[in-house]
């Protein structure tokens, strides 16, 4: 589609390719959106069974790091948490602390029953569902999810990635 | 300053000039040739390792997963830069840039081809080792001020590794630097011509195997990754680093990586000859070895399990470093009798 009196083609919305020059317009928010869609680094941080999924879900049949998604060890270089499993009430205060720790933009998963809303661990000792005190972005039923479950999370977190806007500011 | 001036504008100046000028663009060259490289390593670190495992390694981000380390750099740059309360801001700052700045300061002294080096010294070896020592300190320092006890155990790890293997890897040049009779990596580079498959590589087999696994214990690779053992200490010295300051680590890293492979192909793999003359591109062979040893790494990063942290200061320090002596001693004792 070429733009009236410029000259500039659109080859995507909000993206523009200078015929000839070898050039492509775009908006910082395209940039940096796609750049945090392409490495989601998750906190590797298991709960419970869950964990065993999410396990094979980075394992060899399924490779969640086709989609660049790598596991880190330490909180100050992941970007999403991913809770897998159910949340005791001894737990929850340390999965905030992991969250705390984490740098700006983190995003959080909810894998699994027990941690989209307690499951059936409707107990004294259970916190229904990981929202009660961490903000879910993402939540991935099952019990457990299977790991192309957990995959097609991870592309719903891309997509809510990818139309985020102005979050790389100072001023967000 | 007044005298520089003077002597920046007196006649005789234009060449000093052009000196000056051909230095920067030469710089500039290998600086943009490097950080092209070191992004790019860990996407073929991740590609090999995949590989290996039966997985593909990064697909989706570009064609086969290529702008994955461009990707992977800008989310890191436009992440929140967090310095822990408690963390010693000053020693918090100025310590990935001490790793960074040894890593690239030593490229100065890496010859890619015959007449391409920064800074032609006669220590050129003794500059690396210096260099890769000076390194250390910036591991330790910020292990120390991040005031994290795993990042605290990560760097007196470092520490007490890179010294222990500091010396076997010394020694290991040592028998290098006899037969050629030059600390200057260019003059190690023509020595090696007169020798069979022009390298030192039958001569110093040796050496070339103290200095393989001293310069995976100097970069903190596997099986020698005690300080970033993920299991036992989260992520090591950087545990407390985000965005961009962890990016600064990473880049340190995978430059020290890249050095250790061309000291390895330029002191026993006989540099920039190779079996024939490849046109218009004079570093050919020498991208070629250190192309390889960088897959080497990565294989036995794929194979190789953690040393137990006692098993490798023993392995240092009663089979490394007595295994180089004894090369020393051989190397010197023939050079003597020729």
């Amino acid at each position: 589609m070429v733009l009236d009196n410029t000259g500039v083609v659109e080859i995507e919305e909000g993206i523009k390719v200078v015929p000839g020059a070898n050039s492509i317009i775009t908006t910082i928010d395209k940039v940096v959106n796609w750049s945090r869609l392409s490495s989601i680094w998750p906190m590797t941080f298991g709960l419970a069974c869950c964990a065993i999924e999410m396990m094979t879900a980075g394992s060899a049949h399924y490779d969640l790091d086709r989609f660049g998604i790598i596991f880190r060890g330490s909180p100050r270089q992941s970007d999403v948490l991913i809770i897998a499993g159910t949340v005791t009430k001894k737990m929850a205060p340390v999965l905030r602390r992991v969250y705390d720790q984490m740098p700006e933009p983190r995003y959080v998963m909810a894998m699994g029953s027990c941690a989209c809303s307690g499951g059936v661990f409707n107990t004294y000792s259970t916190v229904q569902g990981g929202d009660a005190f961490l903000p879910v972005d993402v939540y991935v039923p099952g019990c457990p999810p299977r790991p192309e479950a957990l995959m097609d999370g991870f592309l719903r977190l891309q997509d809510k990635i990818r139309k985020e806007y102005f979050r790389w500011s100072r001023f967000r | 300053m007044t005298g520089f001036l003077e002597t920046m504008f007196s006649p005789g100046s234009a060449d000093m000039i052009l000196t000056i000028g051909t230095i920067v663009v030469k710089i500039a060259i290998l600086i943009g040739i490097v950080l092209l490289h070191v992004a790019y390593a860990p996407y073929f670190e991740r590609k090999v390792i995949g590989h290996m495992q039966v997985r593909m390694g990064p697909m989706r981000v570009g064609p086969h997963g290529l702008l994955q380390p461009i990707a992977d750099g800008l989310k890191l740059f436009f992440k929140e830069d967090i310095i822990p309360a408690q963390a010693d801001k000053s020693i918090f700052y100025i310590s990935p840039v001490i790793c960074l700045f040894t890593a690239m300061s030593t490229l100065a002294v890496i010859p890619i081809f015959g007449g391409f080096v920064i800074a032609n010294i006669n220590i050129g070896i003794l500059f690396v080792l210096a260099m890769s020592s000076l390194g250390a300190y910036g591991i330790v320092m910020s292990g120390w001020s991040s005031n994290s006890k795993y990042a605290f155990l990560g760097g007196l790890r470092s520490s007490a590794q890179v010294i222990s293997y500091e010396i076997a890897m010394g020694l290991s040049l040592v028998g290098v630097i006899i037969m050629s009779g030059s600390l200057n990596l260019t003059d190690i580079v023509a020595a090696q011509e007169a020798y069979p498959l022009k390298s030192f590589i039958i001569p110093q087999i040796i050496g070339f195997f103290v200095f393989c696994v001293a310069a995976m214990a100097e970069t903190n690779r596997t099986p020698f990754d005690l300080p970033e053992a993920e299991s036992e200490l989260v992520a090591g010295y950087f545990t407390e680093y985000s965005g961009m300051r962890f990016a600064l680590f990473f880049l340190a890293e995978y430059i020290g990586m890249l050095l250790m492979c061309a000291i390895a192909a330029i002191c026993f793999l006989g540099g920039w000859n190779g079996p024939f003359e490849v046109p218009y591109i004079p570093f050919f062979w020498l991208l070629v070895k250190v192309y390889a040893f960088m897959f080497i790494y990565y294989w036995v990063r794929a194979t190789v399990p953690r040393y137990r942290y006692d098993q490798l200061m023993s392995l240092g320090w009663k089979l490394m470093i007595p295994l180089a002596l004894f090369n020393v001693v051989l190397t010197g004792t023939i050079k003597m009798l020729r």
